[in-house]
């Protein structure tokens, strides 16, 4: 089984958030979603976690008891202790026997001396780790994460990402929106939003593969309109894929973003 | 001609705690030094004794060539990771303010909405707004935290080509980022852990011979649920499971896969700057 969205558009009054763009979120797999801000990332994620937004297209969800759902700001109250914020979690689920699990998830996230701590009280990071293992807790067939990762330290953010790898381990579809793009390039599919549009969707390997002409690396740009810094130097998008002084370099995926981005602004023919 | 930020030697105590432990950093002019590491590393308490907003306890710093004051300050620039506008102003309003406090002219909005809330606009035209602030007065160093968190890959691309043109006329770059498509931008990485400078140079100095453990399972979940489950901290990329360590504790890593009854192939790979950032800090 397989959630996800089909042709899915969503308005804010006359602004289009989302434009026809079709998701699937399979279970087992890390599935980011990226973009700056604008993408529509944010919106895409609420439809996904259930909250009933206004929209077109068809949705597929589990029930709402197995979705977990971490928002861009929050998803813990800061008022609440740790093991308060659990209890209530648990509480509002109605779930039954859950200590065990409680404390599996507090000990994998390194939050298993804090229980009696004040969620506002614990650092940023920390902070984040338990609202990823409170939308655990409630062993989610569809864990929907926005932003988890943002302005977390490194520590933390690996931290992170391996309590959200051992949810997919365990058959939970996880899909997570993030700006920091070697986060997507070890996801297991990447979808590319744009202004609420899909820019491009499949594995990192296929969207780098699928981005027409070359990329090289110049000390110098030859064209300013498709080329971009890299330190020092320049990578320069060649559309007809021509070879070019520089030799070929092999694209990253923030370069075959870039690429795509262009692409949608009409920068080149 | 000396460093436009030049520590040696730089501690700072608060009462039990050092927070930066005997620190060297310069940056020289028309170089852009990416400054790395954990919450907790030290890295604002090091900016803020570089900006002379925090006194050293021991060693010393220099800004230009002086102790940092007032007048030294004048000559940096400092885009905050809140970016530091007014969001109720508009972007023209924003920058004559900014130019009335740093006594300078003010320079147009150019391509910027000039006339539009700051609140209103996309971070990525809020971000370059900043910079736009920041650079009116013509600094010679500027201090950027996360420059480009949250925006557009184009538009990081973008705001990158605003950073460097100011390294080409000159200015030194001091960036603070957790973000490591931001730092390999940077000339040269300073790694900061516990107070103390623990690696510095390119991203391949930084790295240098360091090794990660690969595991590639049929299964990768079965294989993922066993090292973590070992307290060896695996990291999923697609479908393989990178591990920290290195040769030496390749024994141990096919040990735990073999006791859970895990069919996999392990090899090391060079670490990433990420994973060495992460080993360091620990």
């Amino acid at each position: 089984m397989t959630w996800g969205a089909t042709d899915l558009t969503v308005r804010y009054g006359d602004r289009v958030a989302l434009d026809g763009v079709t998701v699937t979120a399979r279970p087992g797999t890390v599935h980011a979603v990226i973009g700056g801000d604008g993408a529509g990332k944010s919106t895409l994620l609420r439809v996904l976690a259930g909250l009933g937004m206004a929209h077109e297209g068809s949705v597929r969800l589990p029930p709402q008891e197995r979705i977990g759902y971490v928002p861009s700001h929050g998803g813990v109250v800061g008022d609440l202790t740790v093991d308060e914020n659990v209890a209530f979690v648990a509480a509002s689920y109605r779930l039954r026997g859950w200590q065990g699990r409680a404390t599996t998830l507090l000990e994998r996230a390194g939050l298993a001396e804090f229980r009696n701590r004040l969620a506002r009280q614990l650092s940023g990071g920390q902070r984040r780790k338990l609202a990823g293992s409170l939308a655990l807790l409630p062993e989610p067939h569809l864990l929907v994460l926005d932003e988890v990762t943002t302005g977390v330290d490194p520590v933390s953010r690996m931290e992170l990402w391996r309590i959200i790898a051992g949810a997919a381990a365990n058959g939970t579809a996880v899909i997570a929106a993030t700006t920091y793009l070697d986060e997507a390039e070890r996801a297991g599919w990447v979808d590319l939003l744009h202004g609420g549009r899909q820019l491009a969707s499949g594995t990192p390997q296929e969207i780098v593969d699928g981005i027409p002409g070359t990329v090289s690396d110049e000390a110098a740009p030859q064209d300013r309109a498709t080329a971009w810094r890299h330190g020092r130097r320049w990578h320069q998008w060649h559309p007809d894929g021509d070879a070019s002084a520089g030799g070929p370099h092999r694209p990253s995926l923030e370069d075959a973003a870039i690429v795509r981005e262009l692409l949608a602004n009409g920068s080149a023919a | 001609m000396s460093a436009h930020v030049d520590a040696a030697h730089v501690t700072r105590r608060f009462g039990d705690f050092t927070a930066v432990d005997d620190v060297g950093l310069q940056v020289e002019a028309g170089e852009v030094v990416g400054l790395l590491g954990a919450n907790g590393a030290g890295k604002t308490t090091l900016i803020k004794m570089v900006l002379g907003l925090l006194r050293p306890t021991a060693g010393r710093v220099q800004l230009f060539g002086q102790p940092p004051g007032l007048e030294q300050r004048r000559r940096i620039g400092y885009v905050p990771q809140n970016l530091g506008l007014y969001t109720d102003l508009s972007v023209d309003e924003n920058l004559a303010f900014r130019a009335e406090v740093f006594g300078c002219a003010q320079v147009g909005a150019g391509d910027l909405p000039g006339g539009r809330h700051v609140g209103d606009l996309p971070l990525g035209l809020q971000r370059r707004a900043a910079f736009a602030a920041a650079l009116q007065h013509r600094p010679e160093l500027l201090v950027l935290d996360e420059p480009t968190s949250g925006v557009s890959p184009l538009s990081r691309s973008e705001l990158w080509d605003l950073i460097r043109s100011e390294a080409d006329r000159g200015a030194g770059v001091l960036v603070s980022t957790h973000y490591m498509d931001e730092a390999v931008q940077a000339d040269r990485l300073v790694v900061m852990a516990r107070g103390r400078v623990v690696a510095t140079g390119s991203e391949a100095d930084v790295v240098g011979e360091r090794r990660t453990l690969v595991v590639e399972a049929a299964h990768w979940e079965g294989a993922f649920a066993a090292v973590d489950g070992a307290g060896l901290r695996p990291l999923l990329a697609g479908r393989t499971i990178r591990v920290p360590g290195g040769e030496d504790d390749l024994p141990t890593l096919r040990q735990v896969l073999a006791d859970a009854g895990v069919e996999a192939a392990v090899r090391t790979a060079p670490a990433t700057l990420e994973e060495t950032l992460v080993e360091l800090s620990r």
